[in-house]
């Protein structure tokens, strides 16, 4: 096939890549559906406690499990928050994650989560982290003939704390601005944090200064205010139809705020 | 003799025969077996090649859910799938709600009775990501609320139709309205 198609596209739930072809702007030679590849729709926990979600697996099926539901509530949150129900009835985890649209929710929540992407081709497998794997919007590391078979979700210990909070003009639109936050906390204080941002760069992005000033703390209203400035100085959206630069900005920092308050809330620190 | 009027049109690069596909399905109860184009969306295949109208095109980029229906038990949207992807699968169209003949089922009635039509374009659309709702058994007014979001209607306000979904579905109109 290979030989004969040089410009074939992978099709998995085809919630945002056939809106693209029916605008006309995009015209892939042909379209190679992975949904139907009975390994890839394997939604499945490993005895380590990571979760491995198939290119296959409809974003619909992951909310609908109540296992998956209770130990990655982020990605619950996160799915519910994805389109409409109509949307996610065929939209898959992988197909959002490779799609990269710098507002979608599922990769910001991949790298707040530390997730790892299982990239196949003939050439053989690699594993990518969430950190590495976009690189612009609605670009990723994926190489011609390469694709993602996996997403991997690393377990969440019970010492942790999450928060994932959008803003959308609408329900069901993409977001202005979001967070994503996964915080370890113990003895009182944070050991780790990882804040993702999603609808204010070109990909969704964590900022180191703003996790810094989280930890080896207990979270209180200095940290936060810390928080606010960090995310205000190390952000530069820029405005379009639905907000303005400063707005994004603002809605950002608040957002950053409330997310990791909440979080701090939920673990057990 | 050449005219250098007449315009040749270019064949489309067709990669035949893999740009044709054998299908079988199940579209309202019936099984139905077509040769579809790779290209052709199901919402097309429905209207032009089974004359099923009652699914309608509005902004074929997921938006609007008029072309909603029911495929294998989940309400989606018909024109962000090709008809090809349908194989195998069993569809349900507004056509299979009442069957030619049939009295209207109790969704539609609501619908009627409660005004949540103007214009009916959108109509279909509302009735099938509701009747999927109501089959999954997760009824309530905040996922009546979410699916009703997924649907777009430019005339009524949503209003009555929210009323209806409320008739049919939790069997009180009354706390929809406010």
């Amino acid at each position: 096939m290979t030989a004969k198609i040089s410009a074939a596209v992978v099709l998995a739930g085809g919630q945002s890549l056939i809106p693209v072809m029916n605008l006309r702007m995009g015209h892939p030679a042909a379209l190679v559906d992975v949904c139907r590849i009975p390994e890839l729709q394997q939604l499945s926990m490993t005895p380590d406690g990571s979760l491995h979600v198939g290119a296959g697996v409809r974003q619909a099926d992951v909310l609908a499990d109540r296992e998956v539901g209770a130990r990655w509530p982020m990605l619950r949150r996160a799915i519910s928050e994805i389109g409409h129900p109509q949307i996610r009835s065929r939209g898959t985890v992988c197909g959002s994650i490779a799609h990269a649209d710098p507002a979608a929710e599922l990769p910001a929540v991949a790298l707040a989560l530390d997730a790892t992407m299982v990239v196949r081709s003939r050439r053989g497998e690699r594993r990518i982290a969430a950190e590495e794997f976009v690189l612009a919007p609605f670009t990723t590391v994926l190489e011609e003939n390469e694709i993602l078979i996996e997403v991997v979700f690393p377990p969440a210990g019970a010492d942790s704390g999450w928060a994932f909070e959008e803003f959308a003009t609408r329900r069901g639109d993409f977001a202005t601005a979001g967070a994503a936050v996964r915080l370890v906390a113990g003895a009182g204080a944070v050991i780790d944090c990882r804040l993702a941002l999603f609808g204010v760069g070109g990909r969704a992005l964590r900022l180191s200064e703003a996790e810094e000033a989280v930890v080896g703390r207990p979270v209180d209203e200095e940290v936060l205010a810390a928080v606010h400035s960090a995310v205000e100085s190390g952000l530069d959206p820029s405005p379009d139809v639905h907000a303005s630069g400063e707005f994004r900005r603002e809605l950002a920092a608040r957002l950053a705020v409330s997310t990791i308050e909440r979080a701090w809330e939920r673990s057990n620190g | 003799m050449a005219d250098s009027r007449v315009r040749t049109a270019t064949t489309p690069p067709l990669l035949e025969p893999s740009a044709w596909h054998e299908i079988e399905l199940e579209v309202n109860g019936e099984i139905v077996g077509a040769q579809v184009e790779s290209r052709l969306l199901l919402v097309d295949f429905l209207r032009h090649r089974l004359g099923l109208t009652g699914t309608h095109v509005g902004c074929e980029q997921g938006s609007c859910g008029a072309c909603t229906i029911i495929i294998d038990g989940q309400a989606s949207r018909s024109c962000l799938a090709f008809a090809v992807q349908a194989d195998g699968a069993s569809i349900r169209t507004v056509e299979g709600l009442a069957p030619s003949g049939a009295p209207l089922n109790r969704l539609q009635e609501a619908f009627h009775t409660e005004h949540g039509l103007q214009c009916g374009f959108c109509t279909p659309g509302f009735l099938m990501s509701l009747t999927a709702l109501e089959e999954s058994g997760e009824v309530g007014k905040e996922s009546i609320e979410e699916h009703l979001d997924g649907n777009l209607c430019r005339c009524t306000g949503y209003v009555n139709i929210k009323k209806a979904a409320h008739k049919a579905l939790l069997g009180t109109s009354e706390e929809a309205a406010r």
